[in-house]
């Protein structure tokens, strides 16, 4: 068991030193590919400033996350469009400008600024031989085709500028369903889905012959992208702040059309994309010859890789050993006294069954941060009941007959458990820390959505480009990681049990 | 030595001990005799502290034992159970020298009593290092027998140690069990079901049923003067070993 925990500790201890940065700029973006670019633009002109470390977290689950890691202070800026923040951020009933946004803002110690061009607008739209064949150009000819198969993303559905306000003011009655953005345009092409959102700045509405369908009653209101940042950070980091300022109006509709489409069709990395805007558009330079596509070898293990295996070994042992800490004793104790047993059992089982996304957005709020504690705290919870429950189940199968010569020898209950009980369980224990970590490997790839890292960075940011082959550059090491630890623990099932429990 | 003053214990409604009162002296051998459920076992169970008696109080050296020097009692008390019991994650040697450990007795004291155990009990000294699993069954017993002596404690207490093995190593360690309590010289008190065992053994027998002693002596006394008819039922229901038994029982 000793040596177990040190071989965890030193585990932790590179994980550790992989983290951490003083004056730093953290740019947070949403889950969709053109938050990514935007995001990835701004931490790359901040870079250039040398003035301060910028950080990017990547694809942060959605508008209510980002929002609250930025008034955490776990980011400083991100991108985000004036119709979401008046509708969606500050619930406002009617329209309202921008130094109006500012004043309401301004209480929150969070400001907003910097438009950088382009109005992306939601919108919703059908396959363009189907509205034909129907005749529908606006969505108020829509609103007549009730039997049409709506399939919007999970926050269109519940935003006040989303579903709910346009079903209202066009009267629609059908009944939509909830499926992510970045799979939403293979559905609707293959017409598994009727009638989807979309941004109007999104790539694929030409490539799958979409018309987008007329807002005749103006219910959207404009989405022009701007900055959304913390009041303090142009004092902060004044230098920063002036190049970013620089953006102002840089971007056309038509440009980040483009950009998109460079990641979602001609698969460019988003950081490639950012500096090829920022080469050409900003500094003036020639178009960069596209750059040539990386193979799939070089896209798993180059750029971050290293980051965020490091970041993921973190999730994993770091939440691991907290477990283990809280775990084990929790299941003696459990073994211990009968009484408690039943609750604690009931309640470690209780906390498996709480959808991972909840428990990640419960913790958030707790702790008023993104990123790797509340990751931590979450897979921490889940991890115990592995633990617990083989804990509690190694000890209370120790036969009587040696649990009773231990106690007529004349030892003590804690040199009991210590050099009997323990040990007989040792077994068991380690096979419940096991599953715990092997599991953790997988839950961990769920934390990439409040901004912890690791590898679900990129599974995240897979599906919202819609590319399987970034998805699976987060897929695979994962899975090679589970299988790492899981030899790992058979090694370690050797080292640790004692001789006379091992098979012969 | 040991006595014990009307301790009872019942499960439920079930009386697993009606109130018992029972002196063991010094160097001395008893064996607790009788059916299965007939209270021996219990009886055995509460010298050592393994059951809290409903009633009663049980004394070591003239001493009461209590919650608060019950583990101190257990140093003086050598407890053997069938199979040995073992722990078998440690070594024979590990598990002989377990407590003493515990105790931070100094290692050459340790090793030194190993030694002269390994003499008493007849285990060759390279099956030390073996873990249980690795040892015959009367190497076994022979291992658990060291355990409980490793302190030597004044007083020995065995549940059924011959109960798991073969009637060979049966009869090999019944005669060196009855050396190495002339031996030693300790209090010994032993449970069996098995009559030839005892009267071989025994300085006094204590035959138990329903929680009940129905009579207590030497074999003798109970064939020659039977107090209850049950005596004589149970005597004659162990035949096998009978027909070589007055000569041994009656000195």
């Amino acid at each position: 068991m000793t040596r177990f925990l040190l071989v965890l500790t030193l585990l932790l201890t590179l994980a550790v030193s992989a983290v951490a940065a003083d004056n730093s700029l953290t740019v947070g973006s949403k889950r969709f590919t053109e938050s990514y670019i935007l995001a990835e633009i701004v931490k790359q002109v901040a870079d250039q400033t040398g003035e301060a470390k910028a950080e990017h977290k990547k694809g942060l689950g959605n508008t209510g996350i980002v929002f609250a890691a930025l008034k955490g202070g776990s980011i400083d800026v991100y991108p985000e469009y004036t119709g979401t923040i008046s509708q969606e951020l500050l619930k406002e009933k009617g329209a309202i400008d921008l130094p109006g946004m500012k004043a309401k803002l301004g209480g929150q110690g969070l400001d907003v600024g910097v438009p950088l061009g382009f109005n992306d607008t939601y919108a919703l739209a059908m396959r363009e031989d189907q509205a034909q064949k129907l005749g529908v150009k606006t969505m108020s000819d829509l609103a007549k085709h009730p039997e049409l198969h709506f399939g919007l993303s999970p926050e269109f559905l519940k935003r006040a500028d989303g579903w709910p306000g346009v079903a209202s003011t066009y009267g629609m009655s059908a009944a939509p369903e909830g499926i992510d953005h970045g799979l939403a345009y293979e559905a609707i092409a293959q017409g598994q889905i009727d009638v989807m959102d979309i941004y109007s700045t999104d790539a694929k509405i030409e490539k799958y012959h979409l018309r987008v369908l007329e807002d005749d009653k103006k219910f959207f209101p404009a989405y022009d992208a701007v900055l959304l940042y913390r009041a303090d950070l142009p004092t902060h980091l004044p230098k920063t702040w002036a190049a970013l300022e620089g953006l102002k109006g840089k971007i056309t509709a038509a440009r980040m059309v483009q950009m998109n489409a460079d990641v979602e069709l001609r698969s460019q990395t988003f950081a490639q994309v950012a500096k090829g805007f920022i080469a050409h558009d900003l500094q003036g330079g020639a178009v960069a010859a596209p750059e040539k596509q990386q193979s799939f070898g070089q896209r798993l293990f180059g750029g971050d890789f290293w980051k965020l295996t490091g970041e993921h070994l973190w999730l994993v042992f770091g939440s691991l050993l907290l477990a283990v800490i809280v775990g084990v004793p929790l299941g003696v104790w459990a073994a211990r006294a009968p009484v408690a047993a039943g609750p604690i059992l009931t309640v470690v089982g209780l906390i498996q069954t709480i959808p991972s996304l909840a428990l990640l957005i419960f913790l958030l709020t707790l702790f008023h941060a993104i990123g790797t504690k509340p990751a931590i705290a979450a897979l921490f919870l889940y991890s115990l009941l592995p633990i617990v429950r083989n804990t509690y189940t190694g000890l209370t199968d120790i036969a009587p007959a040696l649990r009773e010569s231990a106690i007529a020898l004349g030892l003590p209950a804690a040199a009991r458990l210590r050099l009997i009980e323990l040990p007989l369980a040792s077994r068991a224990i380690l096979a419940g820390i096991k599953t715990s970590a092997v599991i953790n490997v997988g839950t961990a790839t769920i934390a990439a959505l409040i901004g912890a890292g690791g590898y679900g960075e990129r599974i995240v940011s897979g599906l919202a480009v819609n590319d399987n082959a970034i998805l699976l550059t987060g897929a695979i090491p994962a899975a090679l990681l589970a299988l790492v630890v899981q030899g790992a623990f058979d090694l370690l099932d050797r080292v640790v049990t004692p001789a006379g429990l091992r098979p012969r | 030595m040991i006595s014990v003053e009307n301790v009872a214990k019942s499960y439920k409604s079930q009386t697993a001990l009606a109130p018992t009162t029972l002196q063991f002296d010094p160097s001395s051998t008893t064996v607790l005799i009788g059916p299965s459920g007939c209270g021996k076992s219990t009886l055995l169970r509460i010298m050592v502290g393994l059951v809290a008696p409903d009633s009663g109080s049980v004394s070591v050296e003239g001493a009461q034992v209590t919650a608060a020097n019950i583990e101190a009692m257990r140093h003086r008390i050598g407890y053997v159970i069938q199979d040995g019991g073992l722990f078998p994650h440690l070594t024979a040697e590990g598990n002989v020298t377990l407590l003493a450990k515990f105790l931070k007795k100094p290692s050459g004291d340790i090793e030194k009593r190993v030694g002269e155990l390994c003499e008493i009990v007849q285990l060759p000294r390279e099956a030390l290092g073996r873990f249980p699993s690795e040892l015959s069954g009367g190497q076994r017993q022979r291992v658990g027998l060291m355990r409980a002596l490793m302190l030597d404690p004044p007083a020995l207490l065995l549940d059924e140690p011959l109960g798991a093995l073969d009637p060979i190593t049966r009869n090999e360690l019944q005669g060196e069990l009855k050396s190495i309590f002339a031996r030693l010289g300790k209090t010994v008190v032993l449970v069996t079901h098995d009559m030839g065992e005892a009267a071989y053994l025994a300085d006094r027998i204590v035959l138990m049923r329903a929680g009940k002693i129905v009579q207590q002596g030497t074999l003798a006394d109970m064939i020659e003067r039977p107090a209850d008819p049950y005596v004589t039922e149970f005597i004659r229901a162990q035949r096998s070993p009978l027909p070589a038994l007055p000569e041994t029982a009656a000195p």
